[in-house]
C-alpha cells in the first residue's frame, strides 16, 4: 500500500482515522480541503453531502483507491469490506461464484470458501438463488449478492459507496433493514455515504454532514436510537426532527 | 488509432444486431413464437422464391435487354442445379473443393484466432505497446493481396500454404480489434474490485479481462469466419498447385472452360459455406456465452 497508508496514527484503535486528509486532483479540482475524523470500532458512521462534495472521494481514499494530496489515513487494510455504488457483480459468474470472488483473490480454500458464500447468502437472503446469474435478477438482489460478497470476508471496516442509490425506494428502505441487521450481528465498523438524509438517520450511530467543494465537514450529529431499529422509526418524531436539522446544517453549508 | 478500433467494434456490433434477427427465433418467454417463425423461416423462403423468379427472368430475358449480353452468360437456375449437383462427376468436384475450401478456411481461421488473441492480449497491457503495434496492423490490413500475390507464392509455395497466408492475412484484423477493445474495456468498478483485493496482472486477465471480453471476441470470430471463408476463395484463385483444389479452384477450371452452369454451381456452394459458417459461429457463442450474457444490454 501507499505510505500514507502504513504511516502509524496517533495510538488510537480507531478502525478508520483520517488526519487533515486533503486531495486536489491533478486538473486542479479541490475535492477535499483538511478532513479529519475517525470511526471507532462497533459505530456505524454515515457522511451526508450533496453530489459532487467529494463524498466518493473520501471513502476512496479510505479503502485506498485513491491516494489523498496530503494528510495521515489509516484504515485496516487486510480486513475491509467495500460496496460499490452499482452492484459491481461479474456477469459470466452465478451468484454463489460471485459472492466466493474475493475470497478467491485472497486464496482462501475451495472449501472455506464455498461454506462462507452460502453462509453469506443465506444471511442477505438469496438463499435458493444461488445458481442465477446476475441478468436474472433484479436490482435489490444484484446488491444483495453484493453484500453478500463483501461479508465473505468477515469485515471489521465496512465502507458502502452510496450503494442504494440506483434501487428505488421501497427496496431501499428494506435494503437497509438488511444493512442494520448485518451490523448488529457482524459488529463491523460502518462507514457509509449517502445523499439521502432518512437514509443516515436511519443507519447510523454517528453523522457528518459535508459541504459542497472542496468538501469538508461542517457538521456532527449523534444518533440516539436504539438498535435494532424499526422500520417504523422513520415515521417517529424524533426522528423528523433530527432529519430537519441535518437538513439544516446542510443547507447552512450551501448558503 | 483508437477512433479506428472503435469504429470498427461500432460496425461490428450493428452486424452482430442484425443477424440477431435472424437467429432469434425465441420470444421473450424462451420459446418460439408464431411471430418470430414467419420472420426467419417464411420470410426467407419468400425471398428465395423472389430471387429464383428474378434469375429467371434475367436469364430469359433480362441479360439481353438491359446489357445487350446472351442468356447462357447466366444460366437458368435449373440448368445450374441439373449440371453441377445432378451430374456426378461435377458433383464430386463441388464436394471435394468443399471439403478443401473448408479445410482452408477452418485451419486460417484457427492460426487467426490464436495468433490475433495473442496479439491483442500483448498489445493490452501496455498503451504504448498498442500504440506502437497498432500502425502495423493497420498497414498489414490495407497490403492489397493481389499486389503480395508473388512474394506470397515464392515463400509458400503455390499450394495449400500459400492459401492458409492469404485467409490469415484477411481474416486476423477483426479479432485484433474486438478482442482488444473487450480487453480494455472492462467497467473501471470491477477493475478496482480486482485492485482492492491486490490481484496481480494475470489473474486479472484470466478471471477479469478476458471473460468480459468473451462477447466482443465472438463478434470477432463471427466476421473473421466469414472473411476467412472469402480468404480460402481468393487464395485459390491464385496458387492452384497442387492436387488440393478448393471450391475457388473449381469456379475457376470452370469458368476457363466456359462452363457457366458450373461456374454458379461453384459460387453456391461458396456461398452455402458462409452462410453455414456464420450461423455455426453465431451458435457457438449462444452455446459459450448464452447463459450470464444479455443481448439488448
Amino acid at each position: 500500500m501507499t505510505e500514507t497508508m502504513t504511516t502509524p496514527m496517533t495510538e488510537t484503535d480507531d478502525a478508520v482515522a483520517f488526519r487533515d486528509v486533503s486531495m486536489t486532483f491533478p486538473d486542479g479540482t479541490r475535492a477535499l480541503s483538511a478532513t479529519s475524523f475517525a470511526v471507532a470500532p462497533g459505530e456505524f458512521v454515515t457522511v451526508v453531502g450533496p453530489s459532487g462534495c467529494g463524498k466518493s472521494t473520501l471513502l476512496r481514499i479510505a479503502s485506498g483507491l485513491t491516494t489523498p494530496t496530503t494528510g495521515f489515513v489509516s484504515v485496516d487494510q487486510s480486513s475491509l469490506g467495500y460496496v460499490f455504488q452499482d452492484a459491481t457483480l461479474l456477469p459470466w459468474r452465478t451468484v454463489q461464484q460471485n459472492v466466493e470472488l474475493l475470497a478467491e483473490l485472497d486464496g482462501m480454500p475451495k472449501d472455506e470458501r464455498r461454506r462462507r458464500a452460502l453462509e453469506s447468502i443465506e444471511l442477505v437472503g438469496l438463499s435458493g438463488h444461488e445458481e442465477k446469474y446476475p441478468k436474472q435478477m433484479s436490482g435489490g438482489m444484484r446488491m444483495r449478492a453484493s453484500l453478500a460478497r463483501s461479508l465473505v470476508l468477515d469485515p471489521t471496516v465496512f465502507l458502502f459507496d452510496e450503494p442504494f442509490g440506483a434501487v428505488d425506494e421501497i427496496t431501499r428502505e428494506r435494503l437497509n433493514d438488511e444493512v442494520i441487521s448485518l451490523f448488529m450481528r457482524k459488529k463491523f465498523a460502518g462507514l457509509f455515504i449517502t445523499h439521502s438524509i432518512t437514509e443516515a438517520v436511519f443507519l447510523s450511530t454517528r453523522i457528518l454532514v459535508m459541504s459542497g467543494r472542496p468538501g469538508s465537514i461542517v457538521g456532527e450529529f449523534g444518533v440516539p436510537f436504539e438498535y435494532p431499529r424499526d422500520p417504523e422509526l422513520r415515521f417517529d418524531s424524533h426522528f423528523a426532527e433530527l432529519c430537519g436539522e441535518i437538513s439544516h446544517a446542510l443547507r447552512g453549508a450551501h448558503s | 488509432m483508437t477512433a479506428g478500433v472503435e469504429d470498427q467494434t461500432e460496425v461490428s456490433l450493428t452486424a452482430l444486431g442484425a443477424d440477431e434477427s435472424l437467429l432469434g427465433e425465441t420470444g421473450p418467454s424462451g420459446r418460439p413464437t408464431k411471430k418470430n417463425i414467419v420472420s426467419s423461416i417464411v420470410g426467407p423462403l419468400v425471398f428465395l422464391v423472389v430471387f429464383l423468379a428474378f434469375w429467371e427472368y434475367m436469364h430469359l430475358d433480362g441479360m439481353r435487354r438491359f446489357f445487350d449480353k446472351p442468356g447462357f452468360l447466366l444460366p437458368s437456375s435449373v440448368t445450374v442445379i441439373d449440371q453441377s449437383f445432378l451430374d456426378s462427376i461435377v458433383r464430386q468436384q463441388m464436394i471435394t473443393g468443399l471439403a478443401w475450401t473448408t479445410f482452408t478456411a477452418l485451419t486460417g481461421l484457427a492460426i487467426s484466432v490464436v495468433l490475433g488473441i495473442t496479439l491483442a492480449v500483448l498489445m493490452a497491457q501496455a498503451r504504448w505497446l498498442e500504440r506502437s503495434m497498432y500502425p502495423y496492423l493497420v498497414a498489414a490490413q490495407a497490403l492489397p493481396v493481389l499486389a503480395i500475390v508473388p512474394l506470397i507464392g515464392s515463400v509458400y509455395g503455390g499450394g495449400i500454404g500459400a492459401r492458409i497466408f492469404v485467409c490469415v492475412m484477411i481474416s486476423i484484423f477483426p479479432i485484433v480489434t474486438n478482442t482488444l477493445f473487450g480487453l480494455t474495456s472492462v467497467e473501471p468498478s470491477l477493475q478496482e474490485l480486482f485492485t482492492l483485493r491486490g490481484a496481480s496482472r494475470s489473474t486479472r486477465l484470466r478471471k477479469l479481462q478476458f471473460p468480459a471480453a468473451m462477447p466482443s471476441i465472438f463478434i470477432g470470430f463471427r466476421i473473421s469466419a466469414g472473411l476467412s471463408v472469402i480468404g480460402a476463395i481468393v487464395g485459390e484463385q491464385f496458387f492452384r498447385a497442387g492436387q488440393k483444389p478448393g471450391i475457388g479452384v473449381v469456379i475457376e477450371q470452370f469458368r476457363q472452360k466456359a462452363r457457366f452452369p458450373q461456374v454458379y454451381g461453384g459460387l453456391m456452394v461458396a456461398a452455402l459455406l458462409g452462410i453455414a459458417v456464420f450461423f455455426a459461429f453465431g451458435a457457438l457463442r449462444k452455446f459459450a456465452i448464452g447463459r450470464w450474457y444479455d443481448e439488448s444490454s
